[in-house]
């Protein structure tokens, strides 16, 4: 951990990367601690106001601190997309192993079913399940970790495969361990590398698909903030004040750019030749 | 059976499509059992009398068993019956058909963005390795994939037309003409293009270093072939197939997209369609507009994947005909 932690921090782009991911997580859960403003007091007197010392990222169309809410903000995109991925992984990884282990029939079935999920555009499968049954924080994170699955099912099994005859198995079923303790204790905690480093790679991804339902209206119910809806929000209100815009497009852009440089930072930290393969 | 390699890898990927399709189509009739309450009560809206609904319920076949309903559902959609509209009562297909021409301008505009772009920029690259514009490429196409896409839409709206007024921003400029419409055009488009434009100079950047270091481009070489004929002719269309593949998965990431791009730039497509049809529960409309996006998503992969054949000979010659 701490060794795959400075081989980021050697690599220039990882480094940007890694500081990008602290700022986030700082502003997002240390910021509400300093900034006294609460994120949904309205103070229809102050309205669009430019950033000052009071309110350092200025106000909404209904005087609410956008820092504040920005903070709120960063809280749900990490949040969802923490909870998505570990539903995504550990689905994925279960599936893999399971197809990798079954009866070639069963397998065939899971690849083409693999197919299917990854054959569906994410944000459309979101808008077709959102529009059928209603809005909810919790639909959003179980159609993205469902489309999801397939990324991990594939590599786990293909992972799981080329495990399935290595000597040191053999040799623990030959002991007599069950196919649980089998799973459990010796194919995940070799397969786990590069399930993680792809997890770390699809934070960004979970990261604009929340925002963009959200932009949509569809994702995080108001008046919650998110920062999809923060920047549909000061996409209505363009005219009157640019700095809604501007601080919710900066906090995605810096958030997925500095997911994105880590992601790829850890890939070649924990196994370069992940590189063709991610 | 088929002995060709070729012929077995076409088939095998033309099975594949038709199960995703019949899949996904599967999928969306599941969908619409798991609307809460009775869809038709849903559609005729609360103040509907229980008669109207039961009579609605017969009309759209809801109180047939299961099975038949899926059976009438998939015979619908093989012979392009998908439902009516609830508020028009006209053919979803009609409606989506009328906006898909947008959705398509739009994706393919942007593709023809990316490519125009992302080419030049990923050859440059790869054969100035290390120059300052190949750094400052890497820098940005990282940035342009990070970005997305509806923050790049919303920025360069509040850049080019509240800062700046340079260009005419809003909707497909309909009676305009063609030059206003292609005007109106570029900033939605460019907003789609910048990602892929970062994914194909980085991609082919990478792949035609590799190719650059083959044997056969070093045979060439030491023949005298000259350098620009050998970068453009003999290594850029192998190393044109992992852009090819990407491309085609783009088409679909691309749909998805518009959405935003249309959106945010208020112009009519299969975006603005689905987004108005989710506001009033309009589900015939959501479910045809779904199917012919996953449609032309799959297509796209299955053409993507047939052009392998064409781009790279050695495919056919594999036995398990694997990429």
């Amino acid at each position: 951990m701490t060794a795959a932690l400075a081989a980021i921090w050697r690599n220039p782009t990882g480094r940007i990367g890694l500081a990008l991911v602290l700022l986030i997580l700082l502003f997002s859960f240390l910021s509400p601690l300093v900034n006294t403003q609460m994120p949904n007091r309205l103070d229809v007197l102050h309205r669009f106001m430019a950033p000052s010392l009071a309110h350092w990222m200025g106000t909404d169309n209904l005087g609410r601190d956008l820092a504040a809410r920005m903070a709120i903000g960063g809280q749900i995109a990490l949040g969802v997309a923490l909870s998505t991925i570990a539903l995504a992984l550990t689905g994925g990884t279960l599936i893999g192993i399971g197809a990798a282990y079954a009866p070639i029939q069963v397998e065939r079935v899971i690849l083409v079913l693999f197919d299917v999920l990854a054959a569906f555009p994410t944000l459309i499968l979101a808008l077709a399940v959102v529009a059928l049954l209603g809005p909810g924080l919790d639909k959003v994170i179980l159609i993205i970790a469902v489309t999801l699955v397939p990324h991990f099912g594939r590599i786990a099994r293909a992972q799981a495969l080329s495990l399935k005859h290595a000597p040191f198995l053999d040799a623990t079923r030959v002991l007599g361990a069950s196919p649980a303790r089998l799973v459990l204790q010796h194919v995940i905690p070799n397969i786990l590398g590069p399930l993680v480093v792809l997890a770390s790679m699809d934070i960004p991804v979970v990261i604009t698909l929340e925002a963009g339902l959200s932009f949509l209206g569809i994702g995080v119910p108001p008046p919650r903030a998110s920062w999809g809806g923060l920047l549909h929000d000061g996409y209505t209100s363009l005219t009157q004040s640019p700095w809604p815009v501007a601080f919710a497009g900066l906090m995605l852009t810096l958030a997925t750019l500095g997911f994105t440089l880590f992601g790829e930072a850890l890939r070649d930290a924990i196994d370069p030749k992940l590189r063709a393969a991610l | 059976m088929l002995r060709s390699p070729k012929l077995r890898y076409i088939g095998s990927r033309l099975v594949t499509t038709l199960l995703v399709l019949l899949c996904a189509t599967i999928l969306l009739f599941a969908l619409t059992l798991l609307i809460p309450g009775n869809p038709a009560a849903v559609l005729l809206g609360p103040r509907a009398t229980p008669e109207a609904v039961q009579a609605y319920s017969h009309v759209m076949g809801l109180d047939r068993p299961l099975l038949e309903r899926l059976a009438i559902f998939l015979g619908n959609v093989v012979r392009g019956d998908l439902g009516r509209d609830v508020i028009s009562g006209r053919p979803v297909l009609d409606l989506v058909l009328e906006v898909f021409p947008y959705t398509l301008t739009l994706t393919f505009a942007a593709i023809g963005i990316a490519v125009l772009l992302g080419v030049p920029l990923g050859c440059y690259a790869a054969t100035h390795p290390g120059s300052l514009l190949d750094q400052l490429g890497a820098v940005a196409s990282v940035a342009f994939i990070a970005m997305p896409n509806f923050v790049v839409a919303v920025f360069l709206v509040l850049i080019f037309s509240v800062w700046l007024h340079w260009l005419p921003v809003l909707g497909v400029g309909l009676g305009g003409g063609w030059g206003d419409a292609a005007l109106r055009l570029i900033l939605p488009a460019l907003s789609l293009a910048l990602t892929w434009i970062g994914y194909i100079a980085r991609l082919l950047r990478a792949s035609l270093l590799e190719v650059l270091g083959e044997a056969h481009i070093r045979t060439a070489r030491a023949y005298g072939v000259a350098e620009r004929r050998l970068v453009y002719r003999n290594a850029l269309k192998l190393a044109a197939i992992p852009t090819v593949a990407i491309l085609g998965l783009g088409v679909g990431r691309l749909l998805g997209g518009a959405i935003f791009a249309e959106i945010v730039f208020a112009r009519p497509g299969l975006g603005t369609l689905v987004y108005d049809a989710i506001a009033v529960r309009n589900y015939p409309v959501v479910q045809a507009a779904v199917l012919v996006v996953v449609g032309v998503f799959t297509l796209a992969n299955l053409a993507a994947d047939l052009s392998y054949l064409w781009l790279d000979p050695r495919l056919g010659r594999r036995p398990d005909g694997a990429a």
